[in-house]
């Protein structure tokens, strides 16, 4: 499990984006399990933010988990009861199988977080690129969507996320990518998410907001 | 350049001007706002908003018809209002919606209705007929000067004069107010600016700018007008002042050239008669508007990297 | 009425039964393939695209008279239309992609600029033709007047195919509409989804000028799509309930028309969507104004039981007449306002509840569902199972209301 960390406008988001090719690229190749994306693309899910969603759209939560599923359906497959099975096991696994018929817009924030982490799911990618997974989300969400990224990572699955809270990096992710436009620092979270790094990372605006959780990580250490 | 000038081209050059001018100036701030397509809807509820002042007067003349537009607009916008708040629906769809089946109605209102003894038909609402606004009765340049002459002038000409004078006046007056409600509602709210009252103010002077127009160059090449000058002025500054100056420079240009291009332009090819003078000013401003897109100084979306970025 | 009656059963002769079938089978294609334009946000692109086929119709008028053809030829002139809509449809794209000109500035000067060179056309046309009338001017407002058998196979392939396609490219379409980032990841290209959405929009206008004409074709793209939205919460029926919607409106003007004189066409078909979308909008279940008035009641209702059952538990007397009533139906309390059992269950669940919702408020202070933190709704229907557990873990064990 990876972390990206970086300040605001350090291009974490837009980093995930360019690697998934939803933005045009300037320079450069992706390559993935050693394949180029193209390739690589249906081993891949993308847990995107929120903000291009639209809440108002017809349709229901299990639909969405269905979504998932379009690409290894294709235009004129027909999703199958097993397929049908299938989102509500996804949706089990993120405890929301009760509301499977809701309209996406009724539901919590931290609850539509669930439903896109539930889509990946169905998806049965290798890699998981998550962007900001817990940004506005409660605390169960939080703990319910970390216990699902642990499972996926205990089946030998690679979990990347973008991630904004320095407190809790070192609970949740074994390696860290800090970048700040260019890459700082890259490796173990032991060895790499150092004050120092971070410092490099951060730079002046390492500022109050981010002392007492600076203080958590030498706390922990 | 003598009288026949005069008498064929001065009053059509000029009405289209006016026409062009009163338009580009309220279209400014439409397209700021995002509002670009209430143009489109004000446009074509104009022709309802005639044709029910027509019957309810019986006679084709000037104020009524104004304030029939400019309360099908005021219709139209409350409509558009309540279908959004109501129906919980995007605005796009809700407009789209709105302004298409009033338009029907419009048509129907006049299909049942005689009025083959008046001047009111819908392919003459639609298309305009800015040749027909000519001014026989002048002798020549010297008629400018002759309050007698003056008097026979088109009621058109008069008409969209006070309207393109109304709507300068407007513009001149509550600038400060359009500038910061524009920019930032919010604020303006804040600052005791009435931002609701000024937005309708807004549509309701397009809607009697468009009904004006409408004279000249029909209900839909009006949109034109309100979007393409001020669209093409937005890509030449980023400082509003220079964008209306601009736009009202595009406007006339299009005026002039495209009146021209339609009655000479055939003739260097040597065809016969001419073609839709409107159509033309619309073609023109199109031409503006694409020149800008591609070279005007300004034309580049700010910071579009980091918009698309996190 | 007899009129009316004989026009519905296809039996007021042969040109109104096939502009009645004609604009049934144009409507239906309309609405479904108007869905997701609608659901992407961009139904006005329709009305550009729309306006854009004048110029198309004079061109294609031209050229076919130079070849010596008949210019009226309507697949010579639709193969026109599509073109210049394509154009017009290339150029919204191209200049809200590259300029700093928004969308909807976008659709305004494509429509106005369009029409205008159209127009110039028609005048061009009108002095070339020589006095031979070219009747163009009926594909702005649509003309059933000499429908051919040939017009209505044309809407009928035409619309066929673009429902057709509607329907296979459903999952890509509501994907982009829905959540066009995500569309980006899977490796759909968004850009061309947009495209081919809007392509199909353009389909629909070309092969209906000639029965609704131009201006008015939006109206049958926009309306069903809106009309249908109010009917259900699956993208995938809202293509078939906004092509009925759009099919009966066009079936149902087309016989409104033939059945009294001075009624255009085009117009009436506007119109009858116009009333079903009215329809709609007061009347459908969940989503119409009445529904909400009722939800609105029910609102209260719940208000007044609750408040009934909190004091009930906190064994003060219930004063409000209707309270009571409310709650004696249900047989919560006896009518001198002593609780029975049930009422005394209900009264510490209601309690209960009151305490979870505290907690929850403290743990979720989560803009979007604030609006829902009202205590009325059951807490089952907001949260999951497991959040539910935790605001109990931090309640501790239940309590009883006892009753006197």
């Amino acid at each position: 499990m990876s972390a990206i960390v970086g300040p605001n406008g350090a291009g974490k988001s837009t980093l995930l984006k360019a690697a998934l090719g939803i933005i045009p690229r300037l320079s450069g190749e992706v390559h993935v399990f050693g394949e180029t994306i193209r390739n690589a693309r249906a081993r891949i899910a993308y847990v995107p933010q929120s903000a291009s969603v639209d809440w108002d759209f017809p349709t229901t939560v299990l639909d969405v988990v269905q979504m998932g599923l379009y690409r290894k359906v294709g235009l004129l497959g027909r999703l199958s009861g097993q397929a049908r099975v299938q989102a509500h096991e996804c949706l089990e696994r993120v405890g929301l199988e009760d509301f499977a018929n809701r309209q996406i817009g009724q539901l919590s924030g931290g609850q539509q977080q669930r439903v896109f982490l539930a889509r990946a799911l169905a998806q049965d990618a290798d890699l998981f690129l998550l962007d900001e997974p817990f940004a506005g989300v409660d605390a169960a969400t939080e703990r319910a969507i970390i216990g699902v990224l642990k499972l996926l990572k205990d089946d030998g699955k690679t979990v990347v996320a973008v991630h904004h809270n320095l407190a809790t990096v070192r609970d949740y992710f074994d390696h860290v990518f800090l970048i700040n436009v260019r890459r700082i620092a890259e490796g173990p979270v032991e060895t790499t998410f150092t004050t120092d790094n971070l410092h490099a990372a951060y730079g002046g605006r390492l500022a109050a907001t981010h002392l007492t959780e600076l203080a958590v990580i030498d706390g922990a250490r | 350049m003598g009288t026949e000038f005069v008498q064929l081209s001065l009053t059509p050059i000029l009405i289209g001007i006016l026409a062009a001018v009163a338009c580009a100036l309220p279209g400014n701030f439409l397209i700021l706002r995002r509002q670009a397509l209430i143009g489109d809807a004000i446009s074509h509820v104009v022709l309802p908003g005639i044709v029910v002042a027509f019957l309810l007067t019986g006679v084709i003349s000037a104020i009524p018809m104004l304030l029939g537009a400019a309360g099908a607009a005021l219709v139209a916008v409350g409509l558009i209002e309540v279908v959004k708040r109501l129906g919980g629906i995007e605005p796009g769809a809700a407009m789209g919606a709105v302004f298409t089946s009033m338009f029907a109605a419009g048509v129907l209102l006049l299909e049942q209705t005689d009025t083959s003894s008046v001047h009111l038909d819908v392919e003459h609402a639609l298309m305009g007929n800015l040749e027909s606004l000519v001014w026989l009765q002048a002798e020549g340049w010297h008629s400018l000067l002759d309050p007698g002459m003056l008097a026979t002038l088109p009621d058109e000409l008069t008409r969209i004069a006070t309207v393109c004078a109304f709507v300068v006046v407007l513009t001149v007056v509550f600038w400060r107010w359009l500038k910061i409600s524009t920019f930032d509602e919010g604020f303006a709210q804040a600052l005791g600016i009435p931002a609701a009252a000024l937005g309708l103010g807004l549509v309701v002077t397009a809607a009697i700018a468009a009904v004006a127009a409408f004279d000249a160059v029909g209900s839909i090449i009006v949109i034109a007008m309100f979007i393409c000058p001020p669209a093409a002025a937005r890509l030449m500054t980023n400082r509003l002042e220079r964008q209306v100056g601009w736009s009202v420079t595009f406007a006339t240009l299009s005026a002039v050239l495209g009146y021209i291009l339609a009655g000479y332009g055939p003739l260097w090819f040597g065809a016969q008669g001419a073609v839709s003078a409107a159509g033309m000013i619309a073609a023109v401003s199109g031409i503006i508007l694409g020149l800008a897109c591609l070279y005007g100084p300004h034309r580049a979306r700010v910071g579009v990297a980091r918009k698309e970025g996190a | 009425m007899n009129l009316f009656v004989d026009a519905l059963f296809l039996q007021a002769g042969y040109n109104a039964a096939l502009v009645a079938i004609g604009a049934g089978l144009l409507g239906f294609a309309a609405g479904a393939s108007g869905t997701f334009p609608f659901l992407r946000k961009r139904a006005l692109i329709a009305d550009a695209v729309a306006h854009a086929t004048l110029p198309g119709v004079g061109l294609a008028f031209v050229v076919m008279v130079g070849f010596g053809g008949d210019g009226r030829n309507l697949v010579g002139l639709i193969a026109g239309s599509a073109v210049t809509a394509w154009i017009g449809l290339l150029l919204i794209e191209w200049i809200s992609r590259r300029t700093r000109l928004a969308e909807d500035a976008a659709i305004g000067a494509v429509l106005g600029v369009f029409f205008g060179v159209g127009i110039v056309l028609l005048t061009v046309i009108q002095t070339m033709s020589a006095g031979r009338q070219a009747g163009l001017e009926s594909f702005l407002l649509g003309s059933t007047a000499g429908m051919l058998f040939q017009d209505a196979t044309v809407i009928a392939i035409g619309g066929s195919l673009a429902v057709l396609l509607t329907w296979l490219m459903r999952r890509p379409m509501t994907l982009v509409a829905f959540d066009s980032d995500y569309a980006a990841a899977l490796g759909y290209d968004v850009r061309r989804i947009d495209l081919l959405m809007m392509g199909l929009v353009m389909a629909v206008a070309v092969i209906g000028l000639k029965l609704v004409g131009l201006i008015l074709i939006v109206a049958m793209l926009i309306i069903p799509a809106v009309a249908a939205r109010f009917w259900t919460d699956r993208s995938t029926s809202m293509i078939w309930i906004a092509g009925g919607i759009g099919g009966a409106s066009g079936y149902l003007g087309a016989v409104l028309s033939a059945s009294a004189p001075a009624m255009p066409t085009g117009p009436i078909i506007v119109l009858v969507a116009a009333a079903i979308f009215m329809f709609s909008l007061l009347l459908a279940p969940d989503r119409g104004v009445l529904a909400a008035l009722f939800r609105h009641r029910g609102f209260q209702t719940r208000v007044h039981r609750r408040q009934g059952l909190l004091a009930l538990a906190a064994r003060h007397p219930i004063r409000e007449a209707y309270t009571l009533r409310l709650l004696a139906r249900e047989g919560l309390v006896r009518p001198d306002g002593v609780p029975t059992d049930a009422g005394r269950a209900q009264a510490a669940k209601v309690t209960r509840d009151e305490r979870r919702w505290d907690v929850a408020r403290e743990i979720y202070q989560d803009a979007g569902l604030t609006g829902r933190y009202d205590g009325l709704t059951p807490i089952e229907d907001v949260f999951t199972a497991d959040e539910i557990a935790e605001f109990d873990r931090q309640l501790g064990p239940p309590v009883t209301v006892r009753g006197d």
